[in-house]
Parts: C-alpha cells; structure tokens; sequence
C-alpha cells in the first residue's frame, strides 16, 4: 500500500539559501512520525514544503497521488491540516470564529457535530466560544489551533513544535491529546519537534534532520538508543 | 446655542442634512477601511471609481432605464468592476511594499479620471434628471425634514447593515476577515485568500458607487471631479474612527457630516469655504492624539 504522504528528494530554498538538500520521508496511514533537528535543519522548512507555503523541487504524493501545482488552499482541500509555528490561529478573533475557519473546506459532516467532537478533547472550548483568542494563554492557543485543525477531520496532522514556549504541564497535556486522536481517530501525524524526548515517546518512527538532509531515520525506540542521538539531543 | 423654538428647529434641520452628508462619507470611509484592512493599502482612487460608476449610471438613465434599475445596476457593475481591478492592477503588485499599492492607486486616480474627461468630457451634467427622492419635507415635531436626507441616510445604513450581516455572520465574510488578518494561516484553513481580497474591492466599489449616486443628488452636479472633497472628508472620517474598525468609519462619517455642517451653519468664519480645511485639522489632530482613532484597536497578541 502506498504510504499516506511521500516527499522523494524534495529540496526548497528561501531565495539563494537553500534549506532542503533532498528530503526523502513518509508516513504511513495511522502513523505518527517525528521529525528532528537542530534548529535551522529544515524541520519547519519540511512542512511547510508539504503544505505548499514554499515552492520545491522534487515530489509529494499524498494518498499515492503527486500534488500537482501545490499552494496552501488546495493542499487543506486534500484533508492535510497544517498546525504552523507560533500557532497561526486568529488572535483579533473568537474562540469559536477561530474553530469556524477550521471548518471552511470541511465538506460532510454538520459544523455542531464537529465542534462537539473537538470540544470532548478540549472542555474549556465551550465556556470560552466568544473569548478574543489573542487573550487566550500560549497553551490555550496552542489547543485552540490544535482543535481549529482537528475540526476539519483531516487525513494528515501537520504540527510545527506544539511544545515551543509552553510549561511542560502543558506540552505532555498536547502531547496526550495527539496521542489519543492517533489511537482514538487513527489520525496520521508529522510532528516537528525539538523536544526529541517528548517526540520520540509519541512517534512510532521519526527522522533526523542535519542541514537540510536526512541523516538518519528508524523506529524512535531505536533511535532513542542510537549514541549520536542521544548525545546531540536527548543530551545524556 | 439654541434658545427658542425656531432654533431648536433650525438646529435640528442642521443635524438631519449633516447626517445626509455623513452618510455619504461613511459610506465612502467603509470602503476606505475594508481595502485597508485586507491589502494595508489606502485606496485613493476610491472616489473616482465612485464618480466613474455614476457616470455609467448616466449612461444607464441616458439609455432609458429607471433611476432606480440603473442604480442597482450600477452597484452590480461597481461590484463586478472592483473586482476586476483588484485582479488585474493590484494583484500583480500584492507582495509588493504597501508604497507600490498606493502608488499604483495614485495612478488609477488619475487614470480614471482621464477616462472620465475623455468619453464623459468635462461638461456639467444634473444628475438623476429628476430627484431620486420627493423634493419636499415632512413635518417631524415641527423640525421640516427633507425626504431625500432621510432616504439617503436610510438607504446608506441599510446597506451597511446588509455589510454587516455579510462580514459578521456568514461563512464568506468571516473568510473575508480572516484573509484580512493573516494571510498564512487563511491560506492553509483553505482560503482563497487572493480572491477575497478581489471580493473586499468588489464590496468597496460598490460602497463608492452607492456614494458617488448620492453625491451627485444632493450636491449636483455629476462632473468628473465631483467626490475629490468627499474623499477627503472620508479619509477624515476613516482617520477618526481608526483606519481598521468599520464600526469607526460608519460613526466617524455621521460626526464628521453632522460637526461640518453644525460649524458652517453657527460658526461664522468657517462657513462652507472653510469646510476642507476643517477636515484636514481633524486628520491631524486624530494623528497627533490619537493614532489609534476612536475605535481602532491596537492588537493584542501573545507569543
């Protein structure tokens, strides 16, 4: 069976910096993959290679099929939600506009329904659906574009360091829902992580990226084992 | 101040004809605000655009339709017209810095403009040929009130109510303030950003058309020049009610209406030569004081 989503050799650039040298990964139906590195490796560069937010070289196939012509609004049509770095969520408006947004290219299933769903994972969601989502905390933000993503029932889970800047309370809470929509849902996800001990108990295999290649690849107990790994960044 | 009767009425009468005016810059100041908020670009050939689609109204009524048939029909035009604009000149320049857009609005001014000269020539038209509204006044507690400031304040406020109802709550109005606010993140919930942008002009244009219909009306005649002071006085209202909030500009248009003709009728010197240079002090004045306006928020983010 042909995997979920397939990048073979993709390599982007920001001007004449190049940031991808040849990325090859994938991820398999049900799968949570991580992906890691330093800072400035391509993690984010990836993702967004994949949502269509940079032009690229080389192919993806989601669902065996190359995404011709890639840019944002036709990649979320596909059923891949993109998480962004910093959050993306509309923080001028509500709670509520905010998870409506998420729902734009949603195409069967009613908006309650859907909002029901999501607000089992998130509670709080239902008192606070007028709330300006700029006064949220960074975790609420956090689970509020989590839940934005989630609304639309994608196929994919795109999520870009879902721990940056949060207390640790708060990243295993993340890490917990995205663990349990994997298991509950069979949501597949890409999650780009620098917490690579966090990332590697969610994932069932991850990459690790060094400036723009893949440098190693393999299920994450392994990787959690390897001695390179875990000096640059498990840091024991 | 008022002291008897008659200037309770005269007063009254002022405050009702400058809500007329205000209306008509509101409108004007809406379509300022909702372009500025989607490409963070004045548009300062929002007033020509207004003057060249009731100049395609003249046609219209020239032809033989109804004033009235004309008039939507022009606003669909306006709409489609805004749209077409935004596509064709704005779109190529959308990453560029916000000086190209207003730039590149400057030359639309003058290009319309021209047009305007060119295929309407610069003669003097009286516009509609007869009132779109009965010339008379209704008696509203002994204050004479003129049925055409009362319809073209009721037609303007419907139709920024209808706006409202688009923007707050429908699925493509809450599209159309998102792309205005982040376009990454509208992008990848599935917006199609470029388009809603388009959209926002269409909107705008039809606003100015709606404007420039009115202006014509009350303040004849129809020639290609005739929305440059209200674009000022709109830009003076946007100013006041913050640039960003369309609550802002609806309220800053009304005041702007209302103080302006409070000041020609009891402020001697002010008079109606003295009228621009009103507007221009309170653009400055809002700057200096107060750069958010009266209802501009000033985002609050958390990283």
């Amino acid at each position: 069976m042909a995997p979920l989503l397939e990048l073979r050799d993709v390599e982007a650039a920001y001007g004449s910096v190049k940031a991808l040298h040849g990325v090859s990964l994938r991820v398999n139906e049900g799968e949570v993959v991580a992906v890691l590195g330093a800072n400035g490796a391509g993690k984010t560069t990836t993702l967004r290679a994949v949502s269509g937010l940079v032009g690229y070289t080389g192919a993806i196939a989601f669902e065996g099929r190359t995404i011709a012509r890639p840019s944002p609004e036709r990649v979320a049509r596909l059923g891949i939600a993109h998480v962004p770095e910093g959050r993306g969520i509309f923080s001028e408006l509500s709670v509520d506009e905010n998870l409506r947004l998420g729902a734009y290219v949603r195409r069967n299933g009613s908006w309650k329904d859907e909002r029901a769903r999501v607000t089992g994972y998130f509670p709080w969601f239902e008192r606070r659906r007028g709330q300006q989502a700029g006064t949220l905390s960074g975790g609420e933000q956090q689970m509020l574009a989590l839940g934005r993503a989630l609304i639309g029932r994608p196929r994919l889970l795109l999520l870009d360091e879902p721990s940056l800047g949060l207390a640790p309370i708060v990243v295993r809470e993340i890490f917990s829902i995205v663990t349990r929509l994997n298991e509950e849902e069979g949501l597949s996800v890409l999650v780009v992580e620098q917490n690579a001990r966090l990332a590697l108990r969610a994932a069932a295999r991850a990459y690790v990226l060094e400036v723009g290649r893949v440098a190693l690849e393999g299920p994450s107990d392994e990787l959690a084992r390897n001695e390179s790994v875990r000096r640059s960044y498990l840091g024991y | 101040m008022p002291q008897s009767a008659t200037d309770v009425a005269d007063f009254a009468q002022q405050v009702v004809s400058g809500l007329s005016s205000g209306s008509i810059y509101a409108s004007v100041a809406l379509a300022i605000v909702i372009v500025y908020r989607s490409t963070g670009a004045v548009n300062f050939a929002q007033g020509e655009m207004a003057t060249f689609t009731t100049f395609v109204a003249w046609t219209l009524v020239d032809h033989g339709l109804g004033y009235w048939g004309a008039f939507a029909l022009t606003l669909l035009i306006a709409f489609a017209g805004g749209i077409v604009l935004e596509r064709v000149l704005i779109r190529p320049v959308e990453d560029a810095p916000v000086l190209t857009v207003v730039i590149l609005t400057i030359g639309l001014f003058i290009a319309l403009n021209g047009l305007m000269n060119w295929i309407w020539s610069a003669q003097v038209r009286s516009f509609p040929p007869n009132r779109p509204f009965p010339t008379r006044t209704i008696d509203v507690g002994g204050v004479a009130i003129s049925i055409q400031d009362i319809g073209i304040v009721a037609v303007t406020l419907a139709l920024v109510f209808a706006l409202y109802v688009l923007f707050q709550h429908t699925k493509v109005g809450l599209a159309l303030r998102a792309a205005a606010l982040d376009r990454d993140s509208s992008r990848l919930v599935g917006v199609r950003v470029g388009w809603m942008l388009a959209l926002g002009w269409g909107l705008a244009a039809a606003l100015g058309a709606v404007a420039g219909l009115f202006t014509a009306a009350a303040f004849p005649p129809l020639e290609p020049n005739m929305m440059r002071a209200v674009l000022i006085y709109a830009f003076a209202a946007a100013v006041l009610g913050g640039l960003t909030s369309p609550v802002g500009a609806v309220v800053g248009g009304l005041a702007l209406g209302v103080t302006l003709n409070l000041l020609s009728a009891y402020v001697d010197f002010v008079g109606t030569q003295l009228r621009l240079p009103v507007a221009l002090v309170l653009i400055l004045g809002v700057l200096l004081v107060r750069p958010a306006g009266l209802f501009g928020r000033v985002a609050v983010r958390r990283v």
